[in-house]
């Protein structure tokens, strides 16, 4: 089937600012978006730029603005679309060249809600027990893949650039609510601020965004409560 | 010239990678190089679990363990490092959960373990539960694990910046890398004690693969080309089931958990083949029972695959323990697993062979053991050896843990008590020249459609089933394509995250990975474990218990047999 890619395009070497360009190929529409991106820089223009690893959805580098939503180039068949689809890169980061943005502020984020297991001393040749029941309470948001979709879909990540975002939210909360961690007084105080959970404004942009079908807002209306009852 | 220095370099942020990094963290100055984000790396995809022998389901020993992995890499595994790799898992998984990763639990809090490929209780009797696991994504949650302890301990990561080039002093010590820095174009001196490689592996040198995009073998040509040998680089793993097309992996968890393969005529065929382990039989062997009832003309429909059906399987166990690749049949086939079979056929899925290497990832020159100083490599990049002919499922994420861990330990120890060596003249003259010509070439040819001439080519010679003719005409093939490559030009001339230049770059280090790979097949006269020949269809310990070598020289690819250390198992005749 003949597609049309539309795709806004940006290099710094050259553009003085973005602009569209638009591509036509031919293909399934079982295919992925990836392949018809992959098909376009294979084929007809070796320019386009984007990042790609994985290619089924795992590996989190192909987050991209498709039709106006965040959609994961390579777990989006062509048949969710029509015949033309527009791509463009994720909003609310520096465009580095066409698809590619800057994600070392999201990564900064993601790091600042200490995104590691804050414990004492485990046991000596053995685990620290946890049952079934306790994962459960946070094993949801171990899904995340870091692909920025949630964060960059939120409008107040577009505005705001202090805010921690979506993402680093839900990566605080997978250790906050882990029977393990001891550190969630620290990683609260770092969202009971103004860049923190209290930004949000329950739009459900970035659960809507989300390519792991975690229910984002869900875990930032948790924490808001947490920290609301302050209780755990 | 963008200059720095550093005690330890590792280049790959995967698992392997990041295990090292984390040994070393805040004793030494260190840089973790990737062409990625580290969290991209390949070790994410892995789905099913890491084994080790904790006994909290079943009995076991690291014994049991031990003897499941000679014998499921058809005796080329060298028992010494399969000792290690099993006895040392058990307390790598336990770091792992101390590190915060969240596995599956049993019913009172401990570590649950389930059944996958090749894994048996009491040497051989039937299938054991040693699998540890996070649903099916344990890689995700070990590359996640371990990226966060790099935080937490302040690890120096230099992120998306493509190596071109090791570095050896005139003196043969490993001294560092060159890399491209994507963001800027910018080529970046990178000065080091020691040099870890650790890139993962090369599946993309086939049409059908599990593999990422990444997975381009760049980590094995830039040593290969400096002179470093690659080992037993004929064996390369199938694995069974991939999603028919795309290859994407449907984890071997699904038949631990009970699911089982189909013919185009409904029946079970892997008892036939395997009466004991059946469909959780090694992957080298359940893939040339696909093979096989394919070329019976039983594949659905005539056609180039067959079924794995889980539609027996609980719901539940089908949404908890398998969420992932139930919805890799959802998005990517649009069908319900638990309703209908999914097509699958077997997909390229990891090298067994890589850099050999010592116990403690320190490289080896040559067949005897001696090894080239400050030069380490770990994980699928390696070869140990503890896989041999055909790796066990989850063993590859034990391996990155272990040897990663050991590799990391060592360097650390060696960058204590040397001292950094001097750099060669212009040591980004060969990075340099490679880049500016790949910049200057003519553009008669397109890198992407010589990639995937190779693909196809590497698929249909070279994979599950080989002989003479074939790996000839593969042989020919590769040096016929290689010498196209040189007028494989480039539309993207630029600075900033050039991505086109990247891809034909990937494309020659793919080159010596297949030739290599081919070498080695060609020369093995014998089948073993994945590898696989039609015109010697037997093993022959005579001739062929041994490693193989090949090594770069002026006059072409030079192969040597290496002997393989047996300790404990004697090799016997394999059967499941």
């Amino acid at each position: 089937m003949d597609y049309t890619f539309r795709i806004k395009r940006y290099n710094p070497d050259v553009d003085v600012k973005p602009h569209f360009e638009e591509y036509a190929i031919g293909l399934e529409p079982t295919d992925r978006v990836l392949d018809g991106l992959n098909e376009i820089k294979w084929q007809l223009d070796g320019t386009l730029t984007y990042r790609r690893s994985c290619a089924h959805g795992v590996c989190g580098s192909d987050a991209m603005r498709i039709n106006g939503r965040n959609y994961l180039a390579c777990k989006t068949l062509m048949k969710e679309f029509g015949h033309k689809i527009t791509i463009e890169p994720m909003i609310g980061f520096t465009v580095i060249k066409d698809l590619v943005v800057d994600m070392d502020p999201f990564f900064a984020g993601y790091k600042a809600v200490k995104p590691y297991l804050i414990a004492g001393d485990a046991p000596a040749s053995a685990e620290r027990r946890q049952t079934p029941e306790q994962l459960d309470r946070f094993e949801e948001a171990t899904k995340c893949i870091l692909c920025a979709s949630c964060t960059t879909a939120c409008p107040i990540t577009w505005t705001n650039e202090s805010f921690l975002g979506p993402a680093a939210i839900v990566n605080a909360a997978r250790f906050i609510y882990d029977s393990r961690d001891e550190g969630a007084a620290e990683r609260l105080r770092i969202l009971n601020t103004q860049s923190g959970v209290w930004r949000c404004r329950t739009v459900f942009n970035c659960t809507e965004a989300c390519p792991r079908d975690i229910k984002v807002t869900n875990i930032i209306e948790d924490v808001k409560r947490t920290l609301l009852l302050e209780q755990l | 010239m963008a200059y720095h220095r550093y005690d330890a370099v590792i280049v790959g942020a995967g698992g392997a990678g990041l295990m090292a990094a984390i040994q070393m963290a805040g004793k030494a100055n260190i840089a973790v190089v990737s062409k990625l984000y580290p969290t991209r790396s390949h070790t994410g995809a892995a789905q099913g679990g890491i084994s080790a022998a904790l006994g909290n389901v079943e009995e076991d020993h690291w014994q049991w363990h031990m003897f499941d992995t000679v014998k499921g890499g058809d005796y080329l595994v060298d028992q010494d490092a399969a000792e290690v790799l099993t006895r040392e898992a058990i307390d790598a998984v336990l770091e792992l959960e101390h590190m915060g990763l969240p596995f599956n639990r049993t019913p009172d809090g401990r570590l649950d373990q389930r059944r996958f490929g090749g894994h048996t209780r009491n040497f051989g009797e039937g299938p054991v539960k040693r699998a540890c696991y996070a649903a099916d994504r344990t890689g995700h949650m070990i590359l996640q694990t371990l990226y966060q302890q790099g935080i937490k301990h302040n690890v120096n990561f230099l992120d998306e910046f493509h190596v071109l080039d090791l570095l050896v002093s005139d003196d043969g010590h490993a001294c560092g890398v060159v890399a491209l820095e994507l963001k800027t174009g910018e080529i970046h001196t990178i000065h080091a004690k020691t040099v870890l490689w650790a890139t993962g592996g090369f599946g993309r040198i086939f049409s059908v693969t599990s593999n990422a995009m990444a997975g381009t073998g760049d980590g094995f040509s830039i040593p290969f080309r400096r002179g470093v040998p690659l080992m037993d680089m004929e064996f390369y793993q199938f694995h069974p089931t991939g999603i028919y097309k795309f290859g994407i992996l449907l984890s071997e968890a699904a038949r631990g958990e009970g699911g089982i393969l189909r013919n185009g005529l409904g029946e079970a065929f892997a008892e036939r083949y395997a009466p004991t382990l059946k469909d959780l039989a090694p992957r080298d062997m359940v893939s040339r029972f696909i093979y096989q009832e394919i070329k019976e003309g039983r594949g659905v429909d005539g056609k180039d695959y067959v079924y794995l059906d889980l539609t027996h399987l609980p719901g539940d166990v089908i949404d908890r323990q398998l969420p992932d690749i139930t919805d890799f049949a959802r998005t990517y086939l649009g069908i319900e697993p638990k309703t209908d079979l999914m097509p699958i056929q077997p997909t390229a899925h990891y090298a067994m062979g890589g850099i050999p290497t010592d116990l403690n990832g320190q490289v080896l020159r040559d067949a005897s053991a001696t090894t080239i100083p400050g030069l380490y490599s770990a994980g699928e990049n390696a070869c140990v050896s503890v896989h041999g002919a055909n790796r066990l499922g989850t063993n590859s994420l034990v391996d990155l843990v272990v040897f990663g861990r050991r590799a990391g330990r060592h360097m650390l120890d060696y960058i204590r008590s040397n001292d950094l060596p001097p750099l060669p003249v212009d040591p980004e003259f060969v990075a340099r020249a490679e880049v500016s010509d790949v910049l200057s070439r003519p553009k008669t040819e397109r890198v992407a459609a010589l990639r995937h001439e190779l693909q196809v080519l590497m698929m249909d010679k070279a994979s599950v089933v080989r002989n003479v003719e074939g790996l000839t005409e593969a042989k020919q093939g590769v040096a016929q394509i290689r010498s196209r490559y040189a007028h494989a030009g480039i539309d993207d001339h630029g600075l900033t995250f050039n991505t086109d230049l990247t891809e034909a770059l990937e494309l020659g280090a793919m080159l010596d990975c297949s030739e290599a790979l081919v070498e080695g097949a060609l020369a093995r006269q014998e089948s073993r474990g994945a590898h696989y020949r039609t015109d010697f269809p037997d093993r022959d310990d005579e001739n062929w218990l041994k490693h193989t070598m090949v090594r770069k020289t002026s006059g072409g690819l030079e192969l040597t047999k290496k002997s393989v250390s047996i300790t404990e198992f004697q090799p016997k005749e394999r059967k499941y």
